[in-house]
C-alpha cells in the first residue's frame, strides 16, 4: 500500500535508456538517497508529534519545585503525583460521570441512528435528498447556534440543569454526524443481499437485524468510536449545562478548573492532563482499524 | 381490488419509512427547527432569564454590530483563523499525507504516531500546549533560547496566540492526513508512469497529476475546515483562560479572549452574552450570525450534484 507512490525507479525503466548499467546504479543512489531524505522528513515529524506528550508526561514526574524550572528531565521520579490527582476530591466522579454520558450516550446513539441511516441510504421515498441536507446541516451546526432556547428549555421547563441529562437525552433521537457517516457506509452494501432477504420473507426490520448489521460492524464500530470520543472530549455542554452542580462534571471539564485550583503545580496539571489522555490513545490502540476507516469514510463521496 | 391493494401497500411502505425514520424527525423538531425558530425570536427581545421576554425589535442587532465591544474582534479573529489556520492545516495535512506514502520502512508506526496528536482531548492538548510554550520556563522556548533564538510570549502575546493556537491545530493534523492518503492512494498510478516516460519532474508530477486528481478532497478539507473554524470553542476558550490564570470552574468572571480579546471566537459571543451578561437577545443574535456563516459554507459543500460528500447522488 505504501509502495503506490513510489518513484517507479525500475530496473525496465531505466535498462531501457542507453547507458545499461551506469544509470541502473545511478537510480539505484538516487533511491537509496530519496529513502534517507523521505525518512529523516519521517523521523523529523514524528519528533513534532510525539515530544508534546514526552514533555507533558516527563513534567508529570517532577518535583513542585523542579517543575517550575526549565529542566526537562526529573531528578527525582515522583509517581505519587498521580496518586494525588486521584485522591483530588471529585477526580473520580468526574471519572464516573464522563463513563456514563460518553457509554450511555454512545449507546443511544448507535440504536437511534442505525435506523434512520438505513432509510436513508436504502428506501426510496419523496424527500430523502431533502431529508439528507437536513442531517448535513444539523450536523455542520455549531452547538451555541441553538443553545440558548435548549438551555431554557432544559434549565427552566425540566428543570434539568446541574446535570448531565440534557446531553445525554438527545442522543436517543439520532445524531447527525453518525446518521450521515451509517448512511455513508450502509449505502456500499449491495442491494442484492437486501433483496436476498426479503425474497426469503424478511421484514425489513429483520432484514436490517440480521442482513445489515452483521454486514454494518466496521460503520457501528467506527460511529460508537466517535461518539464515544465525541463526549469524552466535550466542554461546551458540560460548562452550559453541569458547570453549577460539580458533582456533575466531566474529565474534560473538570481538568480546566483542576489546573485553576493548582496553577502553579504544573507537574500535577500534567499528571491530570496524562489520566485525561491515556483512555482515549487506549480505546484507539485497540480499535485503530475501525477508527481510521471512519476517517475516510467522512471524506469520500457517497 | 388491484389499486386497492396497492394503494395500501404504498401506504404500508410510507409507513415504514416514518417508523424508521422516527427518531430523527423528532430530534429535528424538538433540537433543531423549535431552538432554530426560538432563536430567531429572542433575537427580538429582550429577556434575561427571569420574567417575561420584552419586545426591543432591531436592538439587539444594533447592540451587536455596534456597541457590543468584542463583535468585531471576534469575527476579525475568525477571518484570520480561516485564511492562516486553514490553509496552514490543509497544506501541512497534505504534506504529511505525502510523506506518509513515501515512507517505507516501518509505515503503520509512523502513521500511529502522526495521528495520535487528533485523538487527544482538546482540554488535555490545549493545557499541554499552554505548559509547553508557557514563556517562561516552558520548554519550547528553553530550546528556542539555547539556540539563542527569539523567545515569544506564545498565549500570554496578543500578537503570538493566534500562532500558538495554529500550532496546536498543525499537532492535530491526523484527520487531514488520513483523508490525504486515502485520496493519494486512489490516484492511478499508471498516470504516475506516463508521467515519468516523458520526463516529467517531481514536483511537475505533483502539480500536473497529484493535485488534479486529489483536489475535490482538498477542497472538501478546505470547506469543512471553514467550518471547523466557526465552531472553533473549547481551544482558544480553554487556552485564553489558562494563560491569563484565573481559576476557571463555575461562573467565574475573566477576560474573554486573554490576551487582550485576540483568542475571541463566534461561539465564546455566544456564552459571553448568554451566560456571562444574561442578555440572551443579543446572544441570539450572535447566534444567527454564526449560522448564516456555517450554512452558507455547507451549501457549498452540497452545492453540486453528486457533490463533494454525495448529497444527492
Amino acid at each position: 500500500m505504501s509502495q503506490v507512490l513510489d518513484h517507479p525507479v525500475h530496473a525496465d525503466v531505466s535498462a531501457a535508456r542507453p547507458g545499461g548499467s551506469g544509470s541502473e546504479r545511478a537510480a539505484r543512489r538516487r533511491a537509496v538517497l530519496e529513502w534517507i531524505a523521505v525518512h529523516s522528513l519521517g523521523v523529523a515529524a514524528a519528533l513534532f508529534f510525539t515530544l508534546p506528550f514526552v514533555f507533558v508526561v516527563l513534567t508529570s514526574l517532577m518535583s513542585d519545585q523542579q517543575a517550575l524550572t526549565r529542566d526537562l528531565v526529573p531528578d527525582t521520579w515522583e509517581w505519587g503525583n498521580y496518586r494525588q490527582v486521584l485522591d483530588t476530591p471529585g477526580f473520580l466522579t468526574w471519572w464516573r460521570n464522563t463513563l456514563l454520558y460518553a457509554g450511555l450516550g454512545t449507546v443511544l446513539t448507535v440504536v437511534s441512528s442505525v435506523p434512520v441511516a438505513y432509510a436513508l441510504a436504502k428506501f426510496r421515498f419523496r424527500g430523502r435528498n431533502l431529508a439528507l441536507m437536513l442531517v448535513i446541516s444539523m450536523m455542520m451546526l455549531p452547538p451555541q447556534v441553538v443553545v440558548i432556547p435548549m438551555y431554557l428549555f432544559w434549565a427552566k421547563q425540566l428543570d434539568l440543569s446541574g446535570s448531565l441529562w440534557p446531553l445525554i437525552v438527545p442522543m436517543a433521537f439520532g445524531d447527525a454526524f453518525s446518521i450521515f457517516l451509517l448512511r455513508q457506509f450502509l449505502t456500499t452494501i449491495p442491494n442484492e443481499y437486501l433483496d436476498a432477504a426479503r425474497v426469503d420473507g424478511c421484514g425489513e426490520l429483520r432484514t436490517l437485524l440480521r442482513v445489515v448489521l452483521p454486514m454494518a460492524k466496521p460503520g457501528i464500530a467506527a460511529v460508537a468510536l466517535f461518539q464515544f470520543f465525541y463526549a469524552w472530549n466535550d466542554y461546551f455542554g458540560p460548562q452550559i449545562y453541569a458547570s453549577e452542580n460539580p458533582a456533575a462534571w466531566t474529565l474534560s471539564y473538570g481538568l480546566e478548573s483542576f489546573k485553576g485550583a493548582h496553577h502553579t503545580d504544573w507537574n500535577l496539571t500534567m499528571a491530570a492532563t496524562v489520566l485525561v489522555m491515556a483512555p482515549v490513545i487506549l480505546v484507539f490502540f485497540f480499535a485503530q482499524k475501525a477508527f481510521v476507516e471512519g476517517v475516510t469514510l467522512t471524506g469520500v463521496k457517497g | 381490488m388491484a389499486t386497492h391493494t396497492l394503494r395500501a401497500k404504498r401506504r404500508r411502505s410510507a409507513l415504514r419509512t416514518v417508523a424508521f425514520l422516527s427518531p430523527w424527525l423528532i430530534g429535528f423538531g424538538v433540537f433543531f427547527a423549535y431552538p432554530l425558530v426560538s432563536t430567531v425570536y429572542f433575537s427580538f427581545m429582550k429577556y434575561d432569564g427571569f420574567g417575561t421576554p420584552v419586545f426591543r425589535g432591531p436592538g439587539n442587532w444594533a447592540y451587536v454590530f455596534q456597541d457590543y465591544p468584542l463583535f468585531w474582534p471576534a469575527l476579525r479573529n475568525t477571518l484570520w483563523l480561516v485564511l492562516v489556520m486553514v490553509t496552514c492545516r490543509v497544506v501541512f495535512g497534505l504534506g504529511v499525507g505525502l510523506l506518509i506514502t513515501k515512507i517505507k520502512t516501518g509505515t503503520g508506526v509512523f502513521r500511529t504516531l502522526f495521528y495520535l496528536p487528533y485523538l487527544a482531548p482538546p482540554v488535555a492538548a490545549t493545557l499541554a500546549f499552554v505548559f509547553l510554550l508557557n514563556p517562561g520556563t516552558g520548554p519550547v522556548n528553553s530550546l528556542l533560547d539555547g539556540f539563542g533564538l527569539p523567545t515569544p510570549g506564545w498565549f500570554t502575546d496578543p500578537a503570538w496566540s493566534k500562532p500558538a493556537l495554529t500550532a496546536l491545530a498543525l499537532w492535530g493534523v491526523g484527520d487531514l492526513m488520513v483523508i490525504f492518503m486515502a485520496a493519494l492512494l486512489d490516484v492511478p498510478r499508471e498516470q504516475y508512469e506516463a508521467a515519468e516516460l516523458d520526463g516529467a519532474s517531481a514536483w511537475q508530477r505533483f502539480r500536473y497529476v497529484t493535485l488534479p486528481n486529489i483536489s475535490p478532497i482538498v477542497m472538501f478539507a478546505v470547506v469543512t475546515g471553514v467550518i471547523q473554524t466557526m465552531q472553533y470553542y473549547t481551544q482558544p476558550l480553554v487556552a485564553g483562560k489558562v494563560a491569563s490564570g484565573i481559576i476557571g470552574g463555575s461562573g467565574q468572571q475573566f477576560e474573554p479572549g486573554y490576551p487582550d480579546k485576540s483568542t475571541l471566537t463566534l461561539p465564546q459571543l455566544v456564552y459571553n452574552l448568554g451566560f456571562q451578561r444574561f442578555d440572551y437577545g443579543a446572544a441570539c443574535v450572535v447566534a444567527l450570525v454564526l449560522f448564516a456563516l456555517s450554512m452558507a459554507f455547507t451549501a457549498l459543500l452540497m452545492r453540486r450534484r453528486g457533490g463533494l460528500i454525495g448529497a444527492a447522488d
